[in-house]
C-alpha cells in the first residue's frame, strides 16, 4: 500500500516530520518500508509540457520524435520510445541538468545532452519510472489535461509517499482514511471523516432497481445506488493526482471515483451501466458449473458453483469481488450508473481468484475480510462524489440488502490479563486513552476490568489478548522491560536420534571431513543413476507439485546423487583429497511392514524421514608440502572415516563384502552391525562418478543413523590393562585369495589368550601358489593374571593353527 | 714405591680419560682402568707380594684412587653428553618457519557452527532441543497455527506442496517454518514447556543475497505461569548478546502472525554502528531477526493448555541471515553452494 502525505493531511493533521513519523508507524505494526518524496528531486528542470507534434525518427521504427512545449517559448526535440504517446497531451518534461532515475541502473543520475540514432534529443520525457514515483516504466505518465504548462512538476505532483507493508489482519490500513486513523491514535491527534452527505435529488430508488441475495452466507450485504444523468469524462486534477500517487491510473471520473472511495476508506466499489443490468435486477448467487464469463479485461472464463456472481437477468455481470464483466462495463456511452458496495465473503473471494488467477485491488481487500458496516459508508461517499464531480442525479434512498446485521463487538479485559501478558501494568486512565484515541470506547467497571466496544472497522479485534496488543503497540514495545525467564525448568526432553547425529557430526568433523549442507531435494533422472530401478519403482520418490527449479523436484530417498553433485563441483579447483559429509534427513514411503511405532513421528500419512549421515571421499593425498601427491586416496582411506566415525558413535561393525548399485563390484563393503546392515561404504562405480562429470575414483558411505541408533552402547566400559608382559608374534597364513582378512582376524582374536591380532602384510604373487594368498598378523598374547610360558603360547598357536585349517584352509607360511 | 705405581697410574689415567671424546672411548677407559682386568684391579693383585705395612699403604690409595678414577670418569661423561648434546642441537637446527606437516583439517558447516552457538544459549536457559518433520501437514504447518485454508495470512508463507493425495485432498506440504514444532509439542507434553526445535524450512521463493528457499530456522517456545512479553525480550536479548556482544539491545515492533497475540517482529540494534546506521542496517541502525509474540490463547486452549493460567512465548528466526551477519558472508546463496574454498575458512 501506498500512502501520500498530501492526502493524508486531509483527514488528520501531521505534526511530526516524515521520519519520526514513519518509526512511529513501523513500531506500531505499520511497517513503513519507504518514504519515497515524490519531487523531492524535481527541481525546476522537470515541468508540465504539452506534446504539440510527434514525427517518425529517420533511423529508428520504435522512436520518434516529440515536440515538446515546456512553457519557455522554445520547442523542444526530443527522442522518445513511449508507445503511449500522443499529441496534445500535458507530459513531464525534463531539461538536461535535471535529476532523474536512470531507466537501467535505477539510480539517480542527472540528464545529459543525448545523441540517439543519430539524432539529438533536448531533453527527456518522462514516466512514472523515472520520476521514481513506481516501477512502472511501460510508458510516459500523462498528467491532467488541466495541468498548466510550465509548472514545476514538483508543484502539481510533490508529495511525501509512504510505502507500506500491511499485515493481513488489518485491511482497514488499505485506505487513507485508515491509516489517518492510526495516525490519530499515536499521535493524539483528531480524524476528519470525509462528508458523505449528498443531494437525494431523483426519484425514488424503489422500482428503479432491485437486489436478491440467494447466496446470503456468501454476501452478507448489497447496496445499490442509482446515479442518472453523468457525464463521462476525465476526473479533477486534484483526483488524478492523487489517484497517480497511490499508483492508480486515472481512466475515467466514474471508474476514478471507485477506484478514489476504494483507497479513501477502503471498500471496493464497482460501477454498471445501469442501462446494461437487464431488468435493472440484481442477483447474488453461486455461478453456475462450467458457466462461461468474459470478464472486462476481455477473457472468457468459466465459472463454478464454489464463485460468487453478481447476475442481471440475462447473466452474470461480475464475479462477486474479483473483477467485473466485459458487457456491463462503463464505457463513453454510459449515462446512469448502478452503484454497487457489499460485503462479500474473504475466503470465498481468495479462493476464486486463487482459482481464476486473478488478484484486484478489490479482491486483495475482500481477501482479508471486510467490515459489512463498510458498504454504507463508501456508498455514499462515492454516490456524492458522483453527483457532484459527474454532474449525476442522486435517487432517493438507496437499495440495502442486509440480512443479518452485524452485531457490535464486545470485549471484556481485566487489567491483571493485561499484565499477565504483557508484562508491565499500564494504570488504567493510560489504558482508557489508549483505546479511546483508537476509535474504541472502553468503560473501567471497578473493581478489575474493562469493558469494550469495538469500532466496526477493526474486525481483528476479538479477545481479550486483541486488546492487550492495542495497549502495548500504543504505548509502545519499547515501554516493556526484558526479564529473564523465571520458574523451575522443565524436564528435558531427550531424542536420542538427534544426538547421536551430532556426535556424528562431531566425529567426522574431527576426523577431517568437512561437512557441507545441500539441498534435500533432486530429479528423478540422478537418483536413476545411484538407486536401483526396483527401489524406485516400489518406493517412488515424493514429487514436489511446485519446486523451484526442475533441479529439485523430488525430495531425495538418498545423499548419494547431492554429495556426487558436490564432489563434482569442487573437483574442478582442488585435485587433493576431498572429503566432504552431510547429516540430513532422507524421505522415503513408509514401508507397509514397519510397525506405526517405528515411524519417527508417528504420522501414518508422512513419510518416513530417516537420519542420514552420507559422505564422499576422492582426489589426491597431500604431500609433505600440501601439495597434491602423486597417490589417489583409496578405499582405506574412506574406511578410516567409516572407522573412527563408528567408534566415536560407540558402534562397532562388520565390513562385508557386497554387491550395489551404483558402487563397483568388488570394492564396496556393506557395514553390518550385529546381523543389521547399518550403511554402506564402496567406490563409487566409474560410469556413475563419470556421469556426475567425476572422472576419478570416488569412495562414498551412506549410514542410516536410525538403524544405528539401537546398536550403540550408550556405556563405555573399561577393560582393565594387563600387568603381565605381552608375547608378539608374527604370523603369516597361505589361505585362498578370496578369503577375507576380517574373518581371520576375528578367529585368531577369538582364541584363548590372543589379546589383538593385526595385519600387517598381504601378498600374492610368485612366492605363493596362484589362487593363493599370504596374510601376515602380528599377534598379541596376553593373560590378566600371569606372565604366559612359552608353553602356553604354543599350544595356544597350535590350536589356532587347526581352527583356521580346518575353517579357512589356511597353512602356516612357510611351515 | 708403591705409591710410585700409583701415582703413575693416575697420571696415565687422567690423561687418558682427557682423550677419550665419545662414548666408546669412555667405555674403554673404564675397561681398561676400572675394569674387573683392569690397571687398578692389576695393582691391588700385587697386593699379595708385599708387607703388610706396605699392603695397607698401597690398598688405601688404590681405593682412594678408585674413588677418584670413578669420579673423574662421572665427571667426563657429563661433560662429553654435554658437548654431544650441544653438537646435535647445533646440527639438527632447523627452519621453524617451514609450513607443518599436511593434517586432514575437518569442519562444520559455518551454519552448523551457529545453530550449535544458539542451542548452546537456549540450553543454558533450560530449553530443550528437539525436532520435528520436515514433510509436514497442512494441519500443523497452518491450520493449528490459526491459518486455515483461504486465509490471506497464507501469503505471508509460499508454501511447496507435496504431490501426494490422501482422501482427495493434498495435505502435504514442505514445512514453511518450523512453528508446526509448537502445536506438536503442545500436543505431547503439558506446561510448563521450554523447547528450542531447530530445523530446515522451505519456501516457494525467488532467492537473491538475502533469500534463500532452503532455510534452517529455529523456534523457541516456552509456557508456564506468569511468562510475559517481557520474558521473550528478555530471552531474545540474552541470545543477542551472548552472539553479537553484551551491549547489543533487542526491540520488539508490533507485528501479526496469526498464531500468536501480541505479535512481533524481532530486531537487533547493529553491532557495527550500535543503531546509527550504516551499510550493513541498510542505514536503519536495526537488523532484523525473525517473528514473534505471545502464543494465542486460543492456541493453547485447542491444545488442551488452560489459557488463563498458562501463558507462553514463540520465536522463530533464520539461522543464514544470522549467520552472514555472524560471519560477514555477503551472500545468503553461498552458504548451499557448497564451495569447499568458501567453507573451509569455518
Amino acid at each position: 500500500m501506498r500512502v501520500s502525505l498530501k492526502w493524508l493531511s486531509e483527514y488528520v493533521d501531521l505534526r511530526l516530520p516524515p521520519e519520526d513519523l514513519a518509526a512511529r508507524l513501523t513500531m506500531a505494526g505499520l511497517a513503513v518500508d519507504a518514504i519515497v518524496r515524490a519531487g523531492g528531486d524535481w527541481g525546476d528542470d522537470i515541468r508540465v509540457a504539452h506534446v504539440t507534434a510527434i514525427d517518425p525518427h529517420p533511423n529508428a521504427d520504435r522512436l520518434r520524435l516529440a515536440s515538446v512545449d515546456a512553457g519557455s517559448g522554445e520547442t523542444h526535440r526530443v527522442v522518445c520510445g513511449a508507445p503511449n504517446l500522443a499529441v496534445g497531451q500535458k507530459i513531464a518534461f525534463a531539461t538536461v541538468g535535471a535529476q532523474v532515475r536512470d531507466g537501467h541502473s535505477g539510480k539517480p543520475s542527472v540528464l545529459k545532452p543525448a545523441v540517439i540514432r543519430g539524432v539529438e534529443s533536448a531533453g527527456m520525457v518522462l514516466s512514472e519510472y523515472e520520476l521514481g514515483l513506481s516501477d512502472d516504466h511501460e510508458g510516459i505518465l500523462v498528467l491532467p489535461a488541466h495541468a498548466a504548462v510550465g509548472t514545476p512538476l514538483s508543484a502539481l505532483l510533490g508529495d511525501t509517499i509512504f510505502e507500506l507493508s500491511v499485515t493481513p489482519n488489518r485491511a482497514d490500513w488499505l485506505s487513507v482514511l485508515g491509516i489517518a486513523r492510526e495516525i490519530a491514535a499515536l499521535t493524539g491527534e483528531t480524524v476528519r471523516e470525509p462528508s458523505t452527505e449528498y443531494a437525494q435529488d431523483g426519484p425514488p430508488i424503489k422500482g428503479r432497481c432491485s437486489v436478491d441475495i440467494k447466496a446470503p452466507d456468501l454476501c452478507r450485504r448489497y447496496i445499490a445506488t442509482v446515479i442518472t444523468g453523468i457525464k463521462l469524462g476525465p476526473s479533477p486534477e486534484w483526483m488524478q493526482e492523487r489517484l497517480i500517487a497511490l499508483g492508480q491510473r486515472p481512466i475515467n471520473n466514474v471508474v476514478d471515483i471507485t477506484n478514489y472511495v476504494m483507497l479513501e476508506i477502503g471498500q471496493p466499489l464497482h460501477a454498471f451501466d445501469y442501462d446494461q443490468v437487464a431488468g435493472h435486477h440484481i442477483t447474488v448467487r453461486r455461478g453456475g458449473d462450467g458457466e462461461a464469463f468474459t470478464t472486462l479485461d476481455n477473457v472468457a472464463r468459466t465459472l463454478t458453483s464454489d464463485m460468487l456472481v453478481i447476475a442481471d437477468e440475462s447473466g452474470t455481470v461480475a464475479l462477486a469481488g474479483v473483477i467485473g464483466g466485459l458487457e456491463s462495463e462503463v464505457t463513453d456511452k454510459t449515462v446512469n450508473i448502478l452503484l454497487e458496495a457489499a460485503t462479500f465473503m474473504g475466503s470465498n473471494v481468495r479462493r476464486a481468484g486463487a482459482a481464476l488467477k486473478v488478484r484486484s485491488e478489490a479482491s486483495s481487500r475482500f481477501e482479508k475480510g471486510l467490515p459489512s458496516e463498510l458498504p454504507a459508508v463508501a456508498s455514499k461517499r462515492a454516490t456524492k462524489l458522483l453527483v457532484e464531480l459527474c454532474g449525476g442525479t442522486a435517487a432517493a434512498g438507496v437499495v440495502d440488502v442486509y440480512p443479518s446485521k452485524a452485531r457490535e463487538t464486545r470485549v471484556e479485559v481485566t487489567r491483571q490479563r493485561i499484565a499477565q501478558v504483557l508484562g508491565i501494568d499500564p494504570p488504567t486512565a493510560k489504558v482508557r486513552s489508549v483505546l479511546t484515541g483508537l476509535g474504541f470506547s472502553a468503560r473501567w467497571v471497578p473493581p478489575d476490568r474493562y469493558v469494550i466496544r469495538v469500532p466496526y472497522w477493526r474486525p481483528d479485534v476479538r479477545i481479550d489478548d486483541d486488546i492487550a496488543e492495542e495497549v502495548a503497540r500504543v504505548i509502545g514495545y519499547d515501554e516493556i522491560p526484558a526479564l529473564p525467564l523465571a520458574g523451575a525448568i522443565p524436564a528435558p526432553i531427550v531424542q536420542p536420534l538427534r544426538e547421536l547425529r551430532e556426535r556424528a557430526r562431531d566425529v567426522l568433523a574431527e576426523a577431517g571431513m568437512r561437512e557441507v549442507i545441500s539441498y534435500s531435494m533432486t530429479t528423478m533422472e540422478a537418483l536413476t543413476r545411484v538407486l536401483p530401478k526396483e527401489y524406485l519403482a516400489i518406493y517412488p520418490p515424493y514429487r514436489l507439485v511446485n519446486p523451484i527449479t526442475a533441479d529439485h523436484e523430488f525430495l531425495r530417498p538418498t545423499l548419494r546423487a547431492n554429495l556426487l553433485m558436490t564432489l563434482a563441483s569442487n573437483v574442478r579447483y582442488e585435485k587433493g583429497e576431498i572429503a566432504i559429509f552431510e547429516t540430513a534427513r532422507t524421505y522415503e514411503r513408509p514401508d507397509e511392514r514397519l510397525p506405526q511405532s517405528g515411524r519417527p513421528f508417528g504420522e501414518e500419512a508422512l513419510p518416513v524421514e530417516r537420519e542420514v549421515v552420507g559422505g564422499i571421499i576422492s582426489g589426491r593425498r597431500f604431500d609433505r608440502w600440501g601439495r597434491p601427491g602423486d597417490e589417489s586416496v583409496d578405499f582405506f582411506d574412506a574406511k578410516a572415516y567409516v572407522e573412527a566415525l563408528l567408534r566415536g558413535l560407540g558402534a562397532s561393525a562388520e565390513f562385508v563384502a557386497v554387491q550395489e548399485f551404483a558402487l563397483a563390484p568388488g570394492r564396496t563393503a556393506e557395514l553390518r552391525v550385529g546381523d543389521t546392515r547399518v550403511g554402506v561404504l564402496g567406490q563409487v562405480h566409474p560410469d556413475v562418478a563419470a556421469s556426475f562429470e567425476v572422472e576419478q575414483d570416488a569412495f562414498l558411505f551412506e549410514i542410516v543413523l536410525d538403524d544405528l541408533l539401537p546398536l550403540v552402547s550408550a556405556q563405555r566400559k573399561a577393560s582393565s590393562v594387563s600387568r603381565f608382559p605381552a608375547v608378539e608374534q608374527d604370523l603369516a597364513l597361505i589361505v585362498d585369495a578370496d578369503t577375507a582378512a576380517g574373518a581371520l582376524r576375528r578367529m585368531i582374536e577369538s582364541t584363548a589368550l590372543v589379546r589383538e591380532a593385526r595385519v600387517f602384510d598381504v601378498y600374492s604373487g610368485d612366492q605363493v601358489l596362484a589362487g593363493k594368498k599370504s596374510v601376515a598378523f602380528a599377534v598379541t598374547y596376553q593373560s590378566d593374571d600371569h606372565t604366559l610360558t612359552d608353553d602356553e603360547v604354543g599350544k595356544a598357536l597350535r590350536k589356532l593353527l587347526e581352527r583356521l585349517r580346518r575353517e579357512f584352509g589356511a597353512e602356516l607360511r612357510g611351515g | 714405591m708403591a705409591n710410585e705405581t700409583i701415582l703413575r697410574l693416575r697420571d696415565d689415567a687422567m690423561i687418558a680419560l682427557r682423550d677419550a671424546t665419545d662414548q666408546r672411548g669412555l667405555d674403554e677407559w673404564r675397561v681398561e682402568y676400572l675394569g674387573r682386568k683392569g690397571r687398578l684391579t692389576g695393582v691391588l693383585r700385587g697386593l699379595a707380594d708385599l708387607s703388610i705395612d706396605d699392603r695397607k699403604e698401597l690398598g688405601a690409595a688404590s681405593n682412594a684412587l678408585k674413588l677418584e678414577l670413578e669420579a673423574a670418569f662421572d665427571a667426563r661423561s657429563e661433560e662429553l653428553r654435554r658437548a654431544s648434546v650441544a653438537a646435535s642441537i647445533e646440527t639438527g637446527k632447523i627452519d621453524v618457519t617451514l609450513p607443518s606437516r599436511p593434517h586432514r583439517r575437518g569442519g562444520l558447516h559455518p551454519v552448523t557452527q551457529l545453530l550449535r552457538e544458539v542451542l548452546e544459549v537456549f540450553r543454558s536457559m533450560g530449553f530443550s532441543i528437539v525436532e520435528g518433520p520436515e514433510v509436514e501437514l497442512d494441519y500443523y504447518n497452518f491450520e493449528a497455527l490459526r491459518i486455515p485454508a483461504d486465509h490471506p495470512a497464507r501469503d505471508m508463507w509460499d508454501t511447496m506442496w507435496v504431490d501426494h493425495d490422501i482422501d482427495g485432498k493434498r495435505p502435504m506440504l514442505l514445512r514453511t517454518h518450523t512453528s508446526p514444532a509448537q502445536i506438536r509439542m503442545m500436543e505431547q507434553h503439558a506446561p510448563p514447556i521450554r523447547v528450542a526445535v531447530p530445523g530446515r524450512a522451505y519456501r516457494f521463493e525467488a532467492t537473491d543475497t538475502t533469500h534463500e528457499w532452503m532455510m534452517t530456522q529455529i523456534e523457541i517456545l516456552a509456557i508456564d505461569e506468569g511468562i510475559t512479553l517481557a520474558h521473550l525480550k528478555g530471552t531474545l536479548l540474552e541470545l543477542m548478546r551472548r552472539l553479537f556482544g553484551r551491549d547489543r539491545q533487542v526491540r520488539l515492533q508490533c507485528s501479526y502472525f496469526p498464531f500468536v497475540e501480541p505479535g512481533a517482529e524481532v530486531a537487533m540494534d547493529c553491532y557495527v554502528c550500535s543503531g546509527k546506521g550504516c551499510a550493513t542496517c541498510h542505514q536503519s541502525g536495526w537488523i532484523e531477526m525473525g517473528g514473534a509474540g505471545m502464543v494465542h490463547p486460543e492456541i493453547l486452549e485447542n491444545m488442551g493448555i488452560d489459557s488463563k493460567k498458562y501463558t507462553g512465548f514463540a520465536a522463530g528466526m533464520g539461522l543464514e541471515r544470522l549467520a552472514m551477519n555472524y560471519f560477514g558472508v555477503p551472500d545468503i546463496r553461498y552458504f548451499y553452494q557448497n564451495d569447499l574454498r568458501l567453507l573451509q575458512q569455518f
